[in-house]
């Protein structure tokens, strides 16, 4: 069961000065110029460097069996504001992010707290690859092959006390590597957070990589977080630090506009956004004429996740 | 050539080529060529690029009288019906994207967006007035409402403005955007007022010297 999705192979890669055709350069120049508003590629846009193969046996049990998006439209639609706001800015402007080294400090109501490298991470763990939906709360979606491990496996190393409830994520703060953090669009550094029941769930995974290679920096490079049942903004990207919590984590979309988005952020086609309607969504990659797909209770796990939420308004705590 | 003629055959043309520019390069988006890239969500890609094309065209229709005030040259206000026509155009090329590739003519959905959405409702409310706009833009027309005509078209700043909000509305975080938008806008209508009150407040000028 391994490697039967498609892999882009180095070759398949367009070399940097290919790609940088100054034709291309030019046209686009002069496309800004003419109407920049309307999104001309971006000039300074070249290929990603290259990224690691790394090797996973699908699971399965836990994967859906949708055709996964492509890699270029997985890797150039992104919404991660360290990085800019627009869809296409996290392409460009993190190609020289550098995720190396990493570590990731550990705190908060657990035995075994520190400040452990990517290595240290990532140590023990049976990497494994999983196909999931990903419901953007934009109401669009993606079918992502993602490479890593089960958040669970992860957490229990640290020995979380009788007093975590909750886990809380935090993504670097370094504006000089992350020029998206000068603009106060959000409060820096993003946050985010589970219930410790949430967190320890099977179906919520810490990805290091994608179409069987090291995760793209656009993507959270190297290690992010991944909920398939929640809005895409419950998955944090380039995580340093993990703290274990008594009291509910304050998450930023929710500390930036709390009508509009909560804590739990589940996928819910019956409570819309406050400005547009959840009920439906656009699959990417489906082209100009695709027709919107209902979205589905818990983007389609209600099975597996439904029962954490049992005897719980889910109106209110959307 | 006199003026009616430097416009029918070299202005006029020329403003025709530039504002279908935009219109181009999404035609050519839409079959992959071109310098504009419409993405992994081309759907979401044309609406936006179609509205805020609109935008920008009422925005230049806006522009030609207080241009025209400043320089004293009268005949521009040729070029502002096929400038207010484009913003018609882009308009409406907005709604049908969004009726039909996004919402695949979903006459229901459409509808419960336009009660339930407040940006949809005031969108829907400016392209409905600058429809009637663009319907009594003719010469025939223009005779026929007289002074009416004139007290008519002045809700293009009543649409323009509702279009600004509608910009601003469904932005989900950064509106530096639709806030320039607002800029814009706001010093367009600055304008006409400071016009509009010119030399009421200054003192008076000394009589000229003949």
């Amino acid at each position: 069961m391994k490697n039967h999705i498609p892999r882009i192979a180095p070759s398949e890669i367009t070399p940097e000065e290919v790609y940088l055709d100054r034709r291309q350069l030019l046209a686009a120049g002069f496309a800004t110029a003419a109407v920049g508003a309307l999104g001309a590629k971006p000039a300074m846009a070249a290929a990603p460097p290259a990224l690691a193969p790394l090797t996973a046996a699908r699971n399965s049990a836990l994967s859906i069996t949708d055709a996964p998006n492509t890699f270029e439209d997985i890797t150039t639609y992104n919404n991660y504001y360290e990085f800019g706001t627009d869809k296409s800015d996290p392409a460009v402007q993190a190609r020289n992010f550098n995720p190396s080294p990493w570590s990731v400090t550990v705190d908060g109501e657990a035995e075994a707290k520190g400040t452990f490298t990517l290595e240290d991470i990532l140590k023990g763990q049976q990497l494994e690859e999983r196909v999931y939906r990903l419901r953007c709360v934009e109401a669009w979606s993606m079918v992502i092959p993602w490479t890593g491990f089960s958040l669970a496996s992860l957490l229990q190393r640290f020995k979380p006390t009788s007093k975590a409830k909750y886990v809380e994520f935090t993504t670097l703060m370094d504006p000089k590597r992350m020029p998206g953090q000068r603009d106060a669009v959000l409060r820096w550094p993003y946050v985010e957070g589970l219930r410790m029941d949430e967190a320890t769930h099977p179906l919520t995974f810490m990805a290091v990589g994608l179409y069987g290679k090291t995760l793209p920096n656009q993507s959270g490079a190297p290690l992010r977080l991944v909920t398939p049942w929640k809005y895409g903004f419950k998955n944090i990207k380039a995580i340093v630090r993990i703290r274990f919590t008594e009291t509910q984590p304050r998450n930023s979309w929710q500390v930036a506009a709390p009508s509009e988005y909560g804590f739990f952020a589940n996928v819910n086609p019956a409570v819309d956004h406050p400005r547009w309607s959840q009920a439906s969504e656009r699959r990417i990659g489906g082209g100009l004429l695709a027709k919107r797909a209902a979205t589905q209770p818990f983007n389609g796990y209600a099975a597996q996740v439904a029962s954490l939420y049992s005897g719980m308004d889910l109106r209110r705590n959307f | 050539m006199n003026t009616t003629q430097q416009f029918r055959f070299i202005y006029k043309p020329l403003v025709f080529a530039a504002c279908a520019v935009p219109a181009v390069l999404m035609l050519l988006g839409i079959v992959g060529k071109g310098p504009m890239d419409l993405g992994a969500d081309p759907v979401n890609r044309l609406i936006h690029a179609c509205g805020i094309t609109a935008l920008n065209m009422l925005l230049i229709t806006l522009l030609v009288t207080p241009v025209r005030q400043m320089s004293g040259w009268n005949h521009l206000i040729r070029l502002r019906r096929m400038l207010g026509l484009f913003a018609f155009f882009y308009a409406v090329a907005h709604f049908t994207c969004y009726a039909w590739l996004d919402q695949g003519l979903d006459v229901a959905a459409i509808g419960a967006d336009i009660v339930k959405r407040p940006y949809i409702t005031i969108g829907m409310a400016a392209l409905l007035m600058l429809i009637a706009l663009a319907v009594t833009s003719t010469n025939g027309m223009m005779r026929r409402l007289g002074r009416k005509w004139t007290k008519l078209h002045r809700l293009i700043y009543v649409l323009t403005a509702l279009g600004v909000w509608h910009f601003y509305w469904q932005v989900k975080k950064d509106i530096s955007e639709p806030l320039l938008y607002v800029g814009m806008f706001a010093v367009l209508m600055a304008w006409r007022i400071g016009w509009r009150f010119r030399g009421k407040f200054a003192p008076a000028r000394a009589p000229e010297k003949i």
